[in-house]
């Protein structure tokens, strides 16, 4: 037995061999380059070596069974797609083949009646991606009868789809309906789950898995085939055009799919294609185009961007990337939160909820004792889903203690401070705290709209003091902007960042700058969505536009959320503090109009750009709007309305970024995407710039600026970098596929065929001008 | 080229298509052959005369499969000289193989043609024959399919159609049917349908309901509601027309098209070959169109088709005395009528499919036939023919009375 450093195989008296996963390096068993070269070398090993009767694939660590893939591997794919890379990307998928059909071909299966030697897998905790799909590829599966046993296939929530087979024999065991649900959500099942839909075959007491899946090997050591090698076999519940099941099925699930996409994930796309196409076709044959369709995915910029972004620079950030070095983990386990407000409550809430004390302080115990409510109110209905046990529901609550007495804060380890957003309540609250706290303690606040440094020449240790900037609802926004002032000290950075990766927030560092980062892109985009209604723009084709483009909420409804009220009060308060310097957005007197005249100030006062019931469910837009602003004869195309809500973000984006409030692309990116839901299958408005190209971006910026006004002007860095020819992300611009060119805005596709010398222009059919471009691309490339 | 001149046109009548239907016991096959050999032995000329005949059927699947028409021109008793071929355009297809007919003859390929359809809607059910458009991920993606229903609601809260415009539509379209039936103005082309023992089954359209008011379809619910809203196909057309804030569903059976069973005929030929056989042309072709529209409002091809065949004609809108556009759903009508100017009075004037039914693939010929005969009746002289057509298509014929 040759030695492999990826798993060890055991080969016991019955000729049964054991093989245990645990690649070295690896925090959890994944698919690596190692473990990618070994494995199908002892599939080869395996179907021809008669020592070898049956197979029983286990993990040898004991977390878990197998993670998936490792992304930072196919993160360094090329995209190419030619017979070559096809080749190379089947080898694993030919080795899972292989040992479902014991190296036979359909034809001697089929004819010949030839058996393949048993193989079952053993799963004691989560298989995931490749993990499960290496696991679907033997005849048994046993799982532990335990919550660590997770089953399914995440690759779409990073754009791209299983391509181990798992499109294929999911479907197969489980049906279309299944397979589609499961697949196209990246959701995981339970091993009972699992079961239910024929996932899996047994399921046993946690660490007998071996010995069940040894045991049925040994049952059929005379050889078994997969069902869907078996002659007459059918996909559960019928597959194909001709199926009225299948038919019905897709025509529904197509739609769905799409509508749920917006056509902006091409996984999606890929995946139902998949499980349409491979189920009309031999499994040899299916696993081929399965294949094709995954290399497909690598040829469009979404799978890498949304990888980039999503997962590596997501976890590097979440993992502390930011954090300065050389300083020890500060232990936090007691949190002082002042005030019990809206903010105060939700930062209380994530605190306890990651199992540290929270001194609830405000001015007396009732308002104090308002965080309190606001968390039962939460686990109340936890608890009532079955989500949660009243037993944990009861601890969670007991680890927030209200209070007004600031004596009660004399042991925390950390103050976050969500009082009113005036400079003197600060500093009172400020002064009163640091008199009872201890000397090393950090002091954060979460003031959203005063600059950090103003507020540390209220303290006595301004080097212990920092910006932590939550969103609201705190419990649900998952970023954390982590603002440092020009005197806080490396241990209080330290700090946020060890509190952060407790309550598990994806965190960036910005600027003491007003607004800091996401506050300060947030706004114009809002403002844009307002200078089309002033202008006529009918709102549901606003609203319709930015959700088609893939944001998660209109503007409109975004601005009911955060309130118009909160908008225009910014207004006012900035106006006060630029006096003179203040730049109008042209927006102000439909705020004006909207708060006070009108009253509809957003969902909290009942009523705003949109309607609401008396329980605060949305209604419909608010049609009254035109009577104040007339619809325009002519209204603008969609493409005309994506584009100018797309460059409102990425024009600010860009920049902050130029002037240094975010530290690099990947901040900005993280930001834009998980602070207000920038569209995520770009991989951040960075990643988009790259993707259409810095010319491209400035092109279509100065054409809009010519058009709208100053407020799409490119700042000086991206004008020099387009010069250049550099990207944000470094490395040279690359070719634009089809598909990446399909999703990219009109005005965009447009502009990049101006910068090749084509003549076209948004007049024309863009699958045209897409066409030109590639065209001349391959014209250059065979030049 | 040749002219093509209309000698003839017969159909069933249409019967309920479903399993209570007074045709569900005929096959296809037969009401097919019906309407073909009655023809020829109404005008008493030699069936080898027809030299092809193309039929219309939109599930050419099963007993409906392998090329209906050549089966069924066998059948009819033809002589083997006479070829036949299926064609399909949907809703349109009966209307295609009307004008395929026609060209053949136009260009001299033939001097005796035949067009018309057949669908037995309640033995072949709608969709038997799947099809990647519907079921193809790649399809549907591309095109943002959504099912024709859905459409009709888009078009309808598009161009601002409430739920009682359409009803008064079909309460009128009833209110038509049954005085033209009443009137006798269908007798020159029906065609009763003859069972196994050769005796009349069917005489008359077998869905109108003369007694149809608002309160009667008021009380229905709409019928694409649910599909739209819990399987996404609202979202999809949103996709397309993010101007429309939410679909307002106001179709349901009662003011969309019925499915029926029926066959149509019309026998096409030039002039030279009428003079042999001595018989008199009813109408001329004056023109015909086919065009592809943006797919997922779908049923807004007709307006295009009509234009185009206008255009070729040499005509505008206000030149046509009579409109004829199959009521596949009453949105489709009244859209029709807004794009074009068309006043009711001259559009579907003896009543159409939400109340005698929509055979697919004999409908297109049916409608061309009704024309032939009311341009004689009311002594007009201009008829322009069409039909909204799935996958986004549209098709017109413009007739002129000789």
């Amino acid at each position: 037995m040759s030695n492999y450093t990826t798993f060890s195989v055991e080969v016991d008296a019955d000729g049964i061999a054991v093989l245990k996963i645990d690649v070295p390096n690896q925090g959890m068993n994944v698919w690596d380059e190692a473990l990618m070269a070994e494995f199908p070398k002892f599939v080869d090993s395996f179907v021809s070596d008669d020592a070898m009767k049956g197979l029983v694939i286990a993990s040898g660590r004991d977390n878990g069974f197998m993670a998936g893939a490792d992304l930072r591997m196919l993160e360094k794919q090329t995209g190419e797609l030619s017979r070559e890379t096809f080749n190379d990307a089947m080898i694993l998928n030919g080795a899972l083949r292989k040992l479902e059909t014991g190296g036979h071909t359909d034809r001697e299966i089929q004819r010949e009646g030839k058996k393949a030697k048993p193989v079952a897998i053993a799963l004691e905790g989560l298989a995931l991606g490749g993990g499960f799909e290496l696991a679907l590829a033997g005849h048994y599966r046993v799982a532990a009868d335990s919550p660590k046993v997770k089953l399914g296939l995440p690759e779409v929530l990073v754009g791209l789809l299983p391509g181990g087979g798992g499109t294929q024999r999911v479907p197969r065991l489980a049906g279309l309906q299944n397979a589609a649900q499961l697949i196209t959500s990246g959701a995981s099942l339970n091993a009972q789950k699992a079961k239910a839909q024929n996932l899996i075959h047994e399921i046993v007491e946690p660490g007998t898995t071996i010995d069940a899946a040894k045991a049925w090997v040994k049952d059929n050591l005379g050889g078994t085939l997969q069902p869907w090698d078996v002659k007459g076999f059918r996909v559960p519940g019928g597959a194909g055009a001709m199926n009225p099941k299948a038919v019905q099925f897709f025509s529904a699930a197509n739609a769905m799919a799409l509508a749920k996409s917006k056509d902006n994930f091409p996984a999606i796309k890929a995946i139902m294609s998949c499980l349409y196409e491979g189920t009309q076709l031999p499994m040899s044959k299916a696993i081929q185009v399965e294949t094709k369709y995954f290399l497909s995915l690598f040829a469009d910029p979404v799978a890498q961007n949304m990888i980039r972004t999503l997962f590596v620079n997501k976890q590097a950030a979440e993992k502390g990337a930011g954090r300065p070095e050389g300083i020890d983990r500060i232990e936090i386990k007691k949190v002082g939160v002042l005030g019990a407000g809206l903010m105060g409550s939700g930062i209380a809430h994530v605190t306890a909820k990651a199992g540290m004390q929270v001194i609830s302080l405000d001015r007396t115990d009732e308002e104090a004792q308002k965080s309190v409510t606001y968390t039962k109110k939460i686990l109340d209905k936890r608890v009532k889903r079955g989500r949660m046990t009243q037993e944990k529901a009861d601890a969670f609550l007991a680890r927030i203690t209200p209070t007004s007495d600031y004596n009660m804060l004399k042991d925390v380890d950390l103050i976050i401070e969500a009082v009113f957003e005036r400079p003197d309540v600060k500093a009172d609250v400020i002064k009163k705290t640091e008199a009872v706290i201890r000397k090393d303690v950090i002091f954060a606040s979460n003031t959203s709209t005063l600059p950090i440094g103003g507020l540390a020449e209220n303290s006595v240790r301004p080097e212990n003091f920092i910006g932590l900037h939550f969103f609201s609802p705190v419990e649900r926004m998952p970023l954390l902007e982590i603002i440092p002032h020009e005197g806080t000290g490396d241990r209080a950075l330290a700090a946020a960042f060890d509190y952060n990766r407790k309550i598990k927030k994806t965190p960036i560092v910005v600027k003491d700058v007003r607004g800091f980062f996401t506050n300060q892109v947030f706004p114009p985009y809002i403002a844009e969505a307002i200078s089309m209604i002033m202008e006529g723009t009918s709102t549901a084709l606003i609203e319709n536009s930015a959700l088609n483009m893939g944001l998660p909420i209109g503007p409109l409804g975004v601005q009911d959320e955060t309130t118009l009220k909160l908008g225009y009060d910014v207004i006012q308060s900035t106006k006060k503090e630029l006096g003179d310097a203040y730049q109008s957005t042209g927006t102000e007197e439909f705020y004006d109009l909207m708060v006070n005249d009108l009253g509809r100030s957003g969902r909290r006062f009942g009523k705003g750009l949109y309607n609401y019931d008396e329980s605060g469910k949305r209604l419909d837009l608010w049609k009254g709007v035109t009577d104040h602003y007339p619809l325009a004869a002519e209204q603008p195309s969609q493409a005309e309305v994506q584009q100018r809500l797309m460059y409102a973000q990425l024009i600010p984006t860009a920049r902050t970024f130029s002037e240094g409030v975010v530290p690099d692309p990947q901040s900005a990116d993280l930001g834009a995407i998980f602070g207000w839901g920038f569209p995520p299958w770009t991989g951040g408005p960075m990643s988009y710039i790259d993707t259409i190209g810095i010319d491209t971006f400035v092109a279509t910026a100065d054409m809009l600026a010519q058009k709208h006004g100053e407020r799409f002007k490119v700042p000086t860095l991206f004008r020099d970098m387009a010069e250049k020819g550099e990207t944000l992300y470094g490395g040279a611009p690359k070719a634009y596929s089809k598909s990446a060119l399909e999703r990219m805005l009109e005005a965009d596709v447009v502009k990049i065929a101006n910068g090749m010398g084509i003549a076209a222009s948004v007049d024309d059919l863009k699958a045209d001008t897409i066409a030109k471009i590639l065209g001349a691309q391959s014209g250059k490339k065979a030049a | 080229m040749a002219e093509a001149f209309i000698y003839d046109a017969v159909r069933t009548p249409r019967g309920k298509g479903k399993t209570d239907g007074s045709l569900h016991e005929i096959t296809p096959l037969q009401l097919a052959a019906q309407v073909m050999k009655a023809i020829p032995e109404r005008l008493n000329i030699d069936k080898g005369e027809v030299e092809d005949v193309a039929f219309g059927c939109v599930s050419p699947v099963g007993e409906q499969g392998a090329v209906i028409t050549r089966t069924a021109v066998l059948e009819a008793g033809f002589p083997n000289q006479t070829s036949g071929i299926q064609v399909n355009r949907f809703c349109g297809s009966g209307l295609e193989a009307s004008n395929i007919a026609a060209a053949k003859v136009m260009s001299g390929e033939c001097e005796i043609a035949m067009g018309g359809g057949v669908e037995s809607m309640s033995r072949v059910p709608m969709g038997s024959d799947g099809g990647a458009m519907v079921t193809d991920p790649q399809a549907s993606f591309q095109a943002y399919f959504v099912p024709q229903g859905i459409s009709a609601d888009l078009i309808a809260t598009k161009y601002g159609f409430s739920r009682d415009d359409v009803d008064a539509y079909a309460v009128e379209s009833h209110k038509r049917a049954t005085k033209a039936w009443d009137e006798g103005r269908f007798d020159k082309s029906i065609l009763p349908v003859k069972d196994v023992m050769g005796v009349n089954i069917l005489s008359k359209d077998e869905t109108i309901r003369p007694k149809t008011d608002m309160q009667a379809l008021g009380a229905l619910n709409p019928s694409f509601a649910m599909l739209g809203q819990n399987f996404g196909f609202n979202d999809v057309a949103q996709m397309r027309y993010p101007e429309v804030e939410k679909i307002n569903h106001v179709h349901h059976a009662g003011n969309s098209s019925g499915i029926v069973d029926g066959a149509s005929a019309l026998l096409f030929g030039s002039q030279s070959a009428g003079e042999r056989l001595d018989i008199k042309p009813r109408a001329r072709i004056v023109s015909m169109a086919s065009i592809g529209s943006e797919p997922t409002i779908m049923l807004t091809g007709p307006e295009v088709a009509a234009q185009k065949a206008l255009r070729t004609a040499g005509m505008n809108a206000k030149d046509i005395d009579l409109y004829e556009l199959n009521e596949a759903f009453a949105a489709v009508v009244l859209r029709f009528m807004q794009a074009l100017d068309v006043d009711h009075s001259i559009m579907n004037v003896n009543g159409g499919a939400i109340a005698m039914g929509h055979p697919l693939g004999a409908t297109g010929a049916m409608i061309l036939g009704t024309m032939v005969d009311e341009l004689e009746r009311a002594d007009k002289e201009t008829a322009l023919v069409t039909l909204c057509i799935g996958g986004g298509m549209g098709i017109a014929t413009i007739i002129e009375r000789v």
